[in-house]
């Protein structure tokens, strides 16, 4: 187990891995969003939790298509599903290798591109919480979407249409946290809701994962 | 007591019945090698043993387990080394043990080279390399010698002949000569499957 995700992890930091990718985009975002909308504080405040949440779901698509496609390719994936690994696992683990590579960079540099949309001081915290609690939910949902469009040939765009309906409920109540947070209001319940849905993600798609992919390397 | 047996099978590839009445048994120390014009079943065939693969019919009769699987393409990671490579699948099957391996295949001077600057043939040695550590005796191997030299074949003809003496058994699809005189041959072209009438069937093959 921990020998696959020691590998992931290292393919990622290699040449072509695509780590940084998502945190490049994720910033580049946030830069960009200032030069749109204008400098006014009030309106960025307004918009940032917003942005940023929209942010760091496009960055975490960013990456997905390369969690099965490079191994189906190579021909590990039909070494692994052999292996006496049993395929959940090895699904649970892609997931947390993509989300130690693309989730947690985000977590840890969003209060930097905070600063740079004018989020409320009183946001940064219910900020990192927010995406601490819900971007593990986008690593897995993206999983489950990889490795239905595994085998396909260019299936990143079908993969995006996939899953970005699957991502709604967490940006919603993930950006209802920042914003909720940011004006003093109660926060219970979208983050209540946020943390259930990632500990349902976890706790299901994994073997619905596991058995698509079997499916589809037949 | 055969290791792995094989009564009556019969596969099918995207919905198309490729072969049918299948049997053979394999016991320790013996080697099988199946061939068969392109596309008759061989590939198809080494993966429902592998169990990636439905069967549709006869029975595979084997322990969990035992079964090392080869395929065309070696699974190998283009940014990794050598031994990165081979470690890995070692750390996999859970022998942790590499260096027989780098040995046996005379891969031990390429340890620390990048998987993607090696050549067809040593990328070939590197997945034959993978086999030998994952410490399994039933070797299902899918045209092994593919992009090898001839003193590469002789090598692995080797590597095989040692694996069998050890108590191991090997099943490989091939249409070249391996060096192995020894192995039992199985012609599959003689298993062929009868089509079914056409337009019978056709409309639930179309969605399968």
């Amino acid at each position: 187990m921990s020998a696959l995700l020691t590998r992931d992890l290292r393919l990622a930091m290699r040449a072509g891995g695509g780590f940084g990718l998502g945190l490049a985009f994720f910033l580049i975002l946030a830069v960009l969003v200032p030069l749109g909308v204008g400098p006014e504080q009030a309106t960025l405040a307004l918009i940032a939790p917003g942005i940023l949440w929209v942010g760091a779901l496009l960055a975490c698509l960013l990456s997905l298509d390369r969690i099965f496609a490079l191994d189906y390719e190579d021909g590990s994936l039909d070494l692994l599903a052999t292996a006496p690994v049993p395929l959940e696992a090895v699904v649970s683990i892609k997931a947390l290798a993509h989300w130690l590579t693309t989730g947690l960079p985000l977590v840890l540099i969003s209060p930097v591109l905070g600063l740079l949309l004018h989020l409320p001081p009183s946001a940064y915290g219910w900020l990192i919480l927010s995406l601490a609690l819900g971007t593990p939910a986008l690593s897995v949902i993206g999983t489950f979407g990889a490795a239905l469009t595994v085998g396909l040939k260019r299936g990143g765009l079908l993969l995006s249409l996939l899953v970005l309906p699957l991502y709604i409920p967490t940006l919603v109540f993930g950006a209802e946290v920042v914003s909720r947070g940011a004006q003093g209001l109660d926060i219970s319940t979208a983050l209540a809701l946020l943390g259930g849905i990632t500990a349902g993600a976890v706790a299901i798609l994994p073997f619905a994962s596991a058995l698509v992919i079997r499916i589809n390397l037949r | 007591m055969a290791a792995l047996q094989v009564e009556g099978l019969a596969c099918a590839r995207g919905g198309i019945p490729l072969l049918e009445g299948v049997s053979f048994a394999l016991a320790p120390r013996q080697a099988l090698v199946l061939r068969g014009p392109n596309g008759c079943g061989k590939t198809t065939l080494l993966r429902c043993i592998a169990g990636l693969q439905p069967i549709t019919a006869g029975r595979i009769s084997c322990d969990p387990d035992v079964i090392a699987y080869a395929a065309h393409a070696d699974g190998i990671k283009a940014t990794l080394s050598v031994a990165e490579n081979l470690s890995f699948w070692a750390d996999i099957y859970g022998t942790g043990q590499i260096d027989a391996a780098l040995d046996q295949m005379n891969l031990r001077a390429l340890a620390t080279r990048a998987a993607q600057n090696l050549s067809a043939g040593q990328k070939r040695r590197l997945g034959l390399a993978r086999l030998l550590v994952t410490g399994r005796p039933v070797w299902v191997l899918d045209e092994p010698t593919v992009s090898l030299d001839t003193a590469s074949v002789g090598l692995f003809g080797d590597v095989v002949r040692a694996h069998l003496a050890a108590g191991g058994m090997a099943l490989m699809a091939t249409h070249i000569e391996l060096g192995l005189p020894e192995a039992h041959q199985l012609d599959l072209s003689a298993h062929k499957a009868t089509l079914p009438e056409p337009g019978q069937g056709a409309f639930d093959e179309a969605f399968l």
